[in-house]
């Protein structure tokens, strides 16, 4: 019985897999790369990977989906054109034979992989106890891979400085994306307003569950980001000024006293990220605590993009410079670098 | 067939078809939702790769798991960063060609 439902799960992400891919309709196309990801945190599941799970709902279907969505509405003008330029049948024809080679060859290596699987649970398990944490999954996070974790809070930051810097000069230090003005009574307003405590609840939860249940920061710190663009997607609060100083604060503050940590683990424990006897959990706590405020700004900073307005509070100008948005020429943007 | 191989040999159709997409579909858009997906595949095997350490009273090795989750994360990061390019891209050019001839009028 489960291996019928891995086998539909399996045959249905590769139909939704090949239906997003040759569909004509940019649109089309993302929506059902969300359903993908949905999909995918099924087959998570399957695999025994509950932590996966969660994260492939929230950041693979959810933010990555939102972000998508996002650039469809924005981009809709330039696929009639793009289409024009699809590839002729020489090239898609090349292109099947190149993926169904390389399909070939993954799934030759996969069918000559060696029995017994190595495999590194044993030693996992075997020093689980030694970091305080019931969750092997937040143990190899934040005490026997912690370096991965220290570079991935770090390319993070460096993804927000690369978004960034894509602003036009002239909105530099200004809030990114459009002001949302959403009807005052409407349901979306509605749901900013009764949503985001409960999300807020299960976030922490998460959270805090993570030490010894699946659960952890990113997916916290997703749902968190969620609700803070719940409530700007209603117009009850703005994006944040990019210059604005606690938000810079909060975002370096948390690599910050990561590689701080890390530097107290080189001195008293004999290695960059080594925890001294009976501190592992409390150092982790104090990691996770530092980590968490700078994941939520950054996923949510991330999903809304580079600056688009100029950084002048009074809500006319934010209307103006919207509607700029919309009827200028374009080519006379760049006239500004 | 059990099913850490029925994922694997599904997450190697699914680069093959991310890969199939990368090169036909001719907007940016749909080529970065395209290059998803042959990383969703990478994970998919990877993450069978996982289940088959299951050991030690563990369905699966923790450490790819928490491997997948960091992966899972810098896409999403990658992801945002191709977005931005792709919308400034557009706002100077008013085209997504990717096409090696500036289009007329630039």
């Amino acid at each position: 019985m489960t291996a019928l439902v891995s086998l539909v799960v399996a045959l249905l992400l590769l139909w939704l897999a090949l239906w997003t891919v040759v569909a004509r309709d940019a649109f089309v196309a993302v929506a059902g790369f969300v359903v993908y990801g949905l999909l995918l945190s099924l087959v998570w599941v399957r695999l025994a990977g509950i932590d996966v799970a969660l994260t492939e709902a929230a950041i693979g279907g959810g933010l990555t989906g939102a972000l998508l969505l996002g650039a469809v509405g924005r981009l809709r003008g330039t696929e009639a054109a793009a289409w024009s330029e699809r590839s002729g049948a020489g090239t898609r024809a090349f292109a099947v034979l190149l993926s169904v080679g390389v399909a070939t060859v993954l799934a030759l290596c996969v069918l000559a992989l060696p029995e017994p699987a190595p495999t590194l649970a044993p030693q996992a398990v075997e020093n689980l106890a030694a970091t305080g944490v019931g969750n092997p999954i937040t143990g190899v996070l934040l005490a026997f891979r912690a370096l991965d974790t220290l570079l991935e809070a770090i390319v993070l930051v460096i993804a927000l400085i690369g978004v960034w810097s894509l602003a036009p000069d002239r909105f530099w230090g200004g809030r990114p994306g459009p002001r949302y003005g959403a009807d005052p009574d409407g349901i979306l307003t509605y749901l900013a307003r009764v949503l985001p405590p409960i999300g807020i609840v299960v976030g922490l939860y998460l959270f805090w569950a993570g030490a010894d249940h699946p659960g952890g920061k990113f997916q916290s710190a997703t749902i968190l980001a969620a609700m803070w663009m719940l409530v700007q997607m209603a117009g009850l609060s703005d994006a944040p000024r990019i210059d604005s100083r606690w938000l810079r604060a909060g975002i370096v503050v948390g690599p910050l006293v990561f590689v701080a940590v890390g530097l107290l683990g080189a001195w008293q424990a004999g290695a960059f990220l080594g925890y001294p006897d009976g501190w592992a959990k409390p150092m982790i706590v104090v990691i996770e605590l530092a980590l968490l405020p700078m994941l939520v700004l950054v996923l949510a900073l991330l999903l809304n993009g580079a600056p688009a307005r100029s950084a002048d509070p009074s809500p006319a100008s934010a209307e103006t410079s919207m509607s700029e948005r919309n009827t200028r020429p374009t080519p006379a943007r760049s006239a500004g670098r | 067939m059990n099913v850490e191989t029925l994922f694997a040999l599904c997450g190697c159709a699914l680069v093959g078809i991310g890969l199939y997409g990368l090169i036909v579909q001719p907007h940016p858009l749909r080529k970065l939702v395209a290059f998803n997906i042959m990383g969703s595949g990478v994970f998919v095997l990877f993450g069978a790769l996982a289940k088959r350490g299951a050991a030690a009273g563990m369905a699966a090795d923790p450490v790819p798991q928490a491997l997948l989750i960091t992966a899972i994360v810098v896409a999403f990061a990658a992801t945002a960063v191709t977005v931005a390019l792709l919308l400034r891209l557009i706002e100077s050019t008013a085209t997504a060609s990717l096409a090696d001839e500036p289009p007329s009028g630039d």
